[in-house]
């Protein structure tokens, strides 16, 4: 099979997974590791008056019983925020102090409030039981949207229990276009809080490095580099005592971004104590110390002039920060929601306002999507019913207002510029393929069974961001291997294939000779990470840069070995060639001469190894229209998703393979956000009421369809692949188009909005309450 | 501590375990057969499904006790001589895997339809899977595997394992 771009390419890291070799962070094996296990407050707000550790220390095996007093007496070990954030007022956002182990105080069910190191898992775990907190329980803030005004405040830094108050846009522009609106639409809506539930848990492993007596930290992180600084900083150390290092990862979706107390903790126990230590989250953990995301609540408000064209929309926002601010929080709602904040459409005027607010819960930061789900959630359901108010098709009130390919490069009104992207061709290409034309009929036949058959779409825009900067590092090993540094980190996508692919293909060699190097320190000094959708936009372009200069040093070597010009020396298929002559010689053979050589010409000291650094000027806009459809039970309020059709535009595809699988996935997580999904808690005393997979309904195979998956390449501009990133957009999409179908199936008794997840019990009261 | 002798992947092996020591951290810690995996605390996401005397079960929930004198396959036995299962030759071949963390229980799991059901339907498939969860797939991808190694197991059966 041909391996180059393109090519749907079965993926080179599949063998050792599919044979039990993969090696994830709970399979490595040190001797003589300790065990650590962490005491979680039971309640979700207290204050803590004390903490007797006597019982837990005498428990067999125990090595250490820590708490925060004895881990940090001087109170300086806070798990820092990392976005800056100004208030409307010109103010900066609220910085409150999220501490490794809470000292006097619990904010939300499940924060770490001392941790036990032992001989054993079993001797941690019941020493961590026996460890005697006496509580004093306060009232738990747990809604959103009334935490500014709940009577209990979380935070001393943190008045009304307000983050931040943020606005972008002019309310004033926007003011002046509702009032000679033909018509608004409003829309509240809730955009339930989810937990993103990576398969493998989290976990953690450190241990001094022999020889060097640095310490290793084993994170399953999506890049070490952030969990190299802020280790180095808590644990006051220089970065250069500190070797951060990830195997492979079970799954991401944000939430393996960020630095947890856990990781702390670990590390600081394997430091102090000398000796290797380890911990891994039981799934009920995860539910109580994993970020969460989403969990906004909407008020959105759209005005039309009186050809149904827009004029101007206003978005206020509520969000759930949970009890602290997790590394990048803020942000998500905010910038990163603001980005596609008008989606597809001319809308020439924007108000953007959001309130963070803190609750007594976990933390919330970046899951798949990181605020584009939930501003193209808000916009895609407000523009359907916007066009049942106005008495249009949804297609038409879409295509009416969509940005066309001439207006391309497009400024919004919410400061992007859109390189490409041909919106009503692919809406058009998506309806054919799911026969929208058919779905009258179809309701008609469901009717008739007695079921409600509804059919919907949404059309999403990603902007696929986070570090603009990326590195690629290329070495020719001895043995004629090809090993590729990246600063990226694969947690399931198959980054090792689709590199391997590029250089394949730039370099003309053999793809079972490239190896892709990641998730370590001292491999790459500096890396991006992955998030946002970046990896391919950012290390591929890095990628190429690496290639190219490798055929740049390799034709100056070449030149060298044949006693030609350089200019005379051409590089195709892997081969260099002189000109005009029948010499050449192959790019490995040449890395291995070059090496040889004991005196090498100026420029080839390194042989024809290559690092190569770049910046992307620009983002990426992947967009698509996805459509589904449903049938609704009225009896039971069962909804079964019968069919899912989506056409992507991700620039050029480098392996449709592994595309189809990010699309399949990430629609899998948008259903089951729309359908099943919901972190429920105690509306009183902020107990987590869905932690673990017994209630918090994770999508199963009988839940999904085969989904219709095509693709159209729209290259583009910013990236010199043509790339877009692909790998968020399946969860943005499908959240929209699902609740739409739902809604149509739900129209004809006069249901106009319910908020998600459409469980049966929501979805059957409704209809009860229709009269149905 | 109680003493256990089992085959494992056609091996006599055996061990000192606690009475509650569970079959998965026997595989995992005693005989560092870290194929299989533990994704949850409550029986529900099949990660860690291996077969015992034949049949697939939850490791997370039976006891390394309970399997004195069995016969326990995991996903590190399937493979012979090198050579691909056809159901992992397939999850290969669909693209049945991404992460790969829920993808041995998966295997694991399919074996058992596959040995009761040889030509099963999509819907089986999927009710089949009920009891194993994958994060990454959307189970499209896992489905279309599934099915193929039927069609590919039909026409060239294996010897039983
Ligand atoms: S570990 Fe989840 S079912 Fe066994
Ligand atoms: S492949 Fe990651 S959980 Fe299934």
């Amino acid at each position: 099979m041909k391996f180059g771009i393109g090519q749907p390419v079965g993926r080179l890291e599949d063998r050792r997974f599919v044979t039990g070799r993969g090696r994830f962070l709970d399979d490595l094996r040190i001797d003589g590791a300790l065990h650590l296990a962490v005491v979680r407050s039971p309640v979700a707000h207290a204050r803590i008056r004390s903490v007797d550790v006597t019982a837990a220390e005498a428990v067999e095996g125990v090595v250490a019983v820590v708490t925060a007093e004895r881990m940090d007496p001087e109170g300086r070990m806070h798990i820092p925020c990392l976005v800056p954030l100004k208030n409307r007022d010109g103010s900066r956002r609220a910085d409150p102090p999220r501490p490794v182990l809470a000292r006097d105080r619990v904010r939300h069910a499940g924060e770490a409030v001392a941790f036990v190191v032992a001989e054993s898992r079993a001797a941690a775990e019941a020493a961590a039981e026996a460890v005697a907190v006496d509580w004093e329980e306060l009232p738990a803030v747990v809604d959103p949207a009334r935490a500014d005004a709940a009577a209990v405040t979380l935070h001393e830094a943190a008045p009304r229990n307000v983050a931040f108050d943020w606005h972008f846009g002019d309310e004033a522009a926007v003011a002046e276009a509702f009032a000679r609106a033909a018509h608004v639409t409003r829309l509240e809506l809730v955009n339930n809080r989810v937990v993103p539930c990576a398969m493998e848990p989290r976990a953690c492993l450190a241990h001094p490095e022999e020889g060097t007596g640095r310490l290793v930290v084993w994170v399953p992180s999506q890049g070490v580099w952030l969990h190299r600084q802020l280790l180095a900083r808590l644990l006051g150390l220089p970065e250069a005592r500190i070797r951060v290092r990830t195997p492979d990862v079970g799954g991401g979706f944000g939430m393996k971004i960020f630095v947890y107390p856990e990781y702390v903790m670990v590390a600081w126990a394997a430091h102090t104590l000398g000796r290797p230590v380890r911990w891994t989250a039981g799934r009920g953990e995860s539910f109580l110390a994993d970020t969460h995301g989403r969990g906004h609540v909407t008020v959105a408000e759209l005005a039309f002039d009186a050809d149904a064209r827009m004029l101007a929309y206003r978005v206020r926002v509520r969000a759930d920060m949970g009890a602290y601010l997790s590394n990048y929080a803020p942000f998500i709602p905010t910038l990163a929601a603001l980005k596609v904040l008008t989606g597809v459409y001319r809308i020439p005027a924007v108000s953007y306002g959001v309130l963070g607010v803190f609750t007594n819960t976990q933390p919330v930061d970046a899951y798949r999507g990181a605020g584009r789900p939930e501003s193209i959630y808000a916009l895609e359901r407000l523009v359907d019913v916007a066009a049942r108010e106005l008495g249009l098709p949804p297609e038409e009130l879409r295509r009416r207002n969509m940005i066309a390919p001439e207006e391309m490069p497009y400024r919004t009104a919410a400061g992007e510029t859109y390189d490409s992207g041909e919106f009503v061709r692919l809406m058009e290409a998506c309806m054919t393929r799911a026969d929208w034309a058919g779905a009258a009929a179809r309701r008609e036949e469901a009717r008739r069974r007695g079921r409600l058959r509804g059919i919907g779409m949404a059309y999403y825009i990603e902007a696929t961001m986070g570090d603009a900067e990326e590195r690629a590092r290329v070495r020719f090993l001895e043995d004629g291997t090809v090993e590729v540094a990246v600063g990226t980190q694969s947690t399931g996508q198959g980054h090792e294939t689709a590199y391997a692919q590029i250089l394949a293909e730039r370099l003309g060699v053999p793809p079972e000779r490239v190896r892709v190097v990641q998730g370590d320190t001292d491999v790459m000094e500096e890396g991006g990470g992955t998030g946002g959708s970046r990896s391919l936009t950012a290390e591929g372009t890095a990628l190429l840069e690496a290639a190219a200069r490798v055929i740049e040093k390799g034709r100056l070597a070449a030149a060298h070995h044949f006693e030609a010009a350089v200019d005379d020396v051409v590089f195709a298929d892997g081969v260099f060639r002189v000109r005009g002559t029948d010499r050449e010689i192959a790019l490995l053979e040449l890395a291995r001469l070059v090496a040889s050589w004991r005196e090498r010409p100026a420029g080839l000291e390194s042989g024809l190894d290559a690092d190569a650094e770049i910046t992307l000027s620009a983002y990426s806009y992947p967009n698509g229209c996805h459509i589904a459809e449903v049938e609704v039970d009225p009896e039971t309020g069962t909804v079964d998703l019968v069919r899912y059709t989506v056409v992507d535009d991700f620039g050029v595809v480098l392996n449709p393979l592994l595309v189809a699988g990010q699309v399949h996935g990430g629609i899998a997580q948008g259903v089951g956000q729309a359908l099943l999904e919901h972190a429920v808690f105690d509306p009183d005393w902020g107990q987590l009421l869905t932690g673990s997979f017994a209630d918090y309904a994770l999508p199963r195979a009988d839940r999904l369809p085969f989904v219709d998956f095509s693709y159209i390449e729209i290259p583009c501009r910013h990236n010199p692949l043509g790339v877009k990133g692909c790998g968020e957009a399946g969860s943005i999409g499908a959240p929209p188009a699902v609740v739409n179908a739902v809604m149509d199936a739900l129209a004809p008794l006069g249901i106009r909005h319910l908020d998600m997840p459409l469980t049966p019990a929501r979805v059957r009261a409704a209809v009860a309450a229709a009269g149905g | 501590m109680p003493r256990v002798v089992m085959r494992v992947n056609g091996k006599e092996v055996s061990g000192e375990v606690e009475p509650r020591t569970l079959l998965v951290e026997f595989l995992r810690e005693h005989l560092g057969l870290t194929g299989t995996h533990v994704g949850c605390d409550t029986s529900q996401c099949g990660c860690c499904v291996v077969h015992l005397d034949g049949r697939s079960v939850k490791s997370c929930t039976v006891l390394a006790v309970q399997c004195e004198g069995a016969e326990v396959l995991t996903i590190e036995g399937l493979a012979r001589n090198g050579e691909l299962h056809p159901i992992q030759r397939a999850f290969h071949e669909c693209h049945g895997l991404q992460c790969g963390f829920c993808t041995p229980g998966m295997i694991m799991s399919a074996l058992e339809l596959l040995q009761r059901h040889p030509a099963p339907t999509e819907p089986q498939v999927r009710a089949w899977l009920e009891g194993n969860l994958c994060r990454c797939t959307g189970y499209h991808n896992i489905v279309r595997a599934i099915l193929q190694a039927a069609e590919e197991m039909r026409q060239a059966p294996r010897p039983a394992a």
